[in-house]
């Protein structure tokens, strides 16, 4: 293509994983390729590739400094790899047979990994992904497309990309993803929602050779390549529209919410991990709402240990100082497998061994977490949650389980505290018959499943998506029951489902008498905003 | 020079996986002495101060590590080594098969 010829404005759809608009020039996401053309001398390509490592190296051990928990030891045994001469050496042997530095790489690691793929654990199956993001880093430092040599407010296109190297661009000047494949449950995705930077999935592949610059709209899962006039305008009020949206809802988050009548309105926050916390000042609400603890449990076949668990949920209560936290006991199974902990090969999986049911089938995980909830619970306000219950006995056995854990760290002269202990109302036999649960110390609506199952409709699949309402008037009549059973038997009932950070379902939510919602960071203002338009 | 060897039952959850394989490796690069290790008495031997070779052996849990370590150091290392494994590589742990 003639670079000085403008391609024709390209319009591509897919699917939203991070809301946001932004727009820059495109960079396309280096993938593994060989791209970097040899220089035919072995010399010179074995420093090449020695150079490389040495940068990639370099790369990880920056990264690793800005890092912790399993991100850090994931990171640390990336390096550790790549400084092993025995992962290089065949790449060396390649390139005095005469190949490049690029392609000798390439061919040792994927032999490697393919060693890697062939394992009979999910565990070790897994390290092919480390294999490859540590074979990619090294031929992008061939190629000399650093991480950190993005243009500022780039929008990066490509296949797919992994968590460690979203965490080494800098978006604090903004910028934008625009994937071919992707997911919108990805750990990438939860991160670019976490820091706003817009994402869009599922794109399909295309070329986006000679395109320069790019508008992605993460919102309405849009990626426009080489904007004309009108899509530059369009872009421009879109723009000024959220921004002064963003101001408003900036403004909305400081200050409490109460509705158009006055009553106040608990707005808490959803986390998936303390790194969220970052930058996040507390005072934005009233408190955590749901602290899924499932992301402490993503490296494959690792479990985390009582010290890990405990120094997470101890720095999440810390920030909240006075704030109630609620720390939701594990939640596996489902859409979120864990490789040595959930049941493989259920017929049904979101009908199977998950949350609390798991917990309950595997009492010796289950009491690591109850024991570091039970000792974090002496440095703030905690309360501790239970997922997928169904039947009131799965209380009590998880109450014996936590007043055990409490009755040993006490004996053994550790510190710790026994938080209230209460319960997801999302399978619909809870929420059907809520009043014979008053063995929990509160109620927390989980609108995702809740629907998920009223509807018999799964979100993300795609033919019945449209069926997963939480506007259905049978979800809505369902939480309306539990507010009034929670009234009742003097229980605070919350919701901490998406449909809490819907503008548009706020009205009914409040109608039902439902006076506390939790909600991802970014969308207090929005809710606090719905919150305040709405009448009680 | 004599060599030493030694044999340790490996009880991690998952086996010889990433973050024990760092503590382990870092710990034989400490002594001078070559170190090898094996899943089986008979070999093949791998070298111990290589994080490669041993992720590759994708050691399951349950095993019978047997290392051999040659050198002035070789009594230190195979015993630290050894010591490193019973101590579950210092991971208080959820353990996934024993309560």
């Amino acid at each position: 293509m003639n670079p000085a010829r403008m391609p024709p404005t390209l319009e591509r759809r897919g699917q939203p994983a991070a809301p946001g608009i932004a727009a820059g020039p495109l960079v396309r996401l280096a993938t593994a390729g060989v791209r970097r053309a040899g220089s035919g001398d072995p010399g010179r390509e074995r420093r090449a590739l020695s150079e490389a490592i040495g940068k990639a190296v370099a790369a990880l051990a920056g990264l690793i400094e800005a890092a912790s928990g399993d991100a850090a030891e994931i990171l640390a045994f990336q390096v550790a790899m790549l400084e092993d001469e025995a992962l290089s050496a065949p790449a060396f042997e390649r390139i005095d047979a005469g190949h490049d530095a690029a392609s000798a790489w390439q061919a040792a690691i994927d032999a490697e990994t393919a060693g890697y793929q062939a394992a009979d654990t999910d565990y070790f199956r897994a390290r092919a992904a480390d294999l490859r993001d540590i074979r990619d880093r090294v031929l992008r430092a061939l190629d000399g497309t650093d991480d950190d040599s993005f243009p500022p407010g780039a929008v990066l296109v490509g296949e797919d990309v992994t968590p460690s190297r979203f965490l080494g661009i800098d978006w604090t000047a903004g910028g934008a993803l625009a994937l071919f494949a992707g997911s919108s449950s990805s750990h990438v995705a939860m991160l670019a929602r976490a820091r706003g930077v817009p994402m869009v999935v599922g794109l399909g592949a295309f070329d986006e050779d000679g395109h320069r610059d790019a508008i992605v709209d993460g919102t309405a899962g849009r990626v426009v390549l080489s904007p004309g006039k009108p899509e530059w305008a369009a872009f421009e009020t879109e723009r000024a529209r959220s921004r002064g949206r963003d101001a408003e809802e900036a403004a909305a988050a400081r200050n409490p919410a109460a509705t158009a009548g006055g009553d106040r309105v608990s707005v808490m926050i959803n986390i998936a991990g303390a790194d969220e916390l970052a930058g996040l000042d507390p005072a934005i609400c009233d408190g955590i709402g749901l602290v899924r603890t499932e992301f402490l449990f993503r490296q494959d076949g690792v479990l985390p240990g009582e010290e890990e668990q405990y120094a997470v949920y101890r720095r999440v209560l810390e920030w909240a100082g006075s704030r109630p936290v609620v720390l939701r006991t594990l939640d596996a199974g489902g859409d979120k497998p864990i490789a040595g902990l959930t049941i493989p090969g259920e017929s049904n999986p979101f009908l199977g061994t998950r949350g609390i049911r798991l917990s309950l089938a595997r009492p010796d995980v289950f009491r690591v977490q109850l024991r570091a909830m039970a000792r974090a619970a002496v440095h703030g306000n905690a309360r501790i949650m239970l997922p997928m219950v169904t039947v009131p006995s799965e209380i009590d056995a998880a109450a014996a389980l936590l007043d055990d854990a409490v009755r040993d760290l006490s004996a053994a002269g550790i510190a710790c505290r026994r938080p209230p202990l209460g319960i997801m109302v999302e399978v619909p036999a809870v929420a059907a018959a809520p009043e014979i649960f008053a063995r929990a110390a509160f109620f927390s609506i989980g609108s995702n499943d809740l629907t998920q199952y009223v509807t018999a409709a799964a979100r993300d699949i795609a033919a019945v998506a449209p069926l997963n309402d939480p506007g259905h008037p049978a979800v809505t009549r369902l939480i309306r029951n539990v507010v009034e059973a929670g009234k009742a038997l003097g229980r605070e009932v919350s919701l901490c489902g998406d449909m809490g950070g819907e503008p548009r379902h706020i009205p009914v939510l409040i109608a039902a008498g439902l006076r506390s919602v939790s909600v991802a960071p970014r969308l207090v203002g929005r809710t606090k905003l719905a919150v305040a338009a709405a009448r009680s | 020079m004599s060599e030493v060897m030694g044999t340790v039952l490996l009880t991690h959850a998952v086996g010889l996986h990433a973050r024990p394989s760092v503590k382990l490796t870092k710990l034989a690069k400490t002594f001078a002495s070559s170190i090898r290790l094996a899943t089986t008495p008979d070999g093949p031997w791998i070298d111990a101060k290589s994080i490669v070779k041993v992720m590759a052996a994708k050691v399951p849990q349950g095993t019978h590590v047997h290392f051999r370590a040659e050198g002035q150091d070789a009594d230190d290392a195979v015993a630290a080594l050894i010591d490193l494994v019973e101590r579950d590589f210092d991971e208080s742990r959820a353990d996934a098969t024993n309560p």
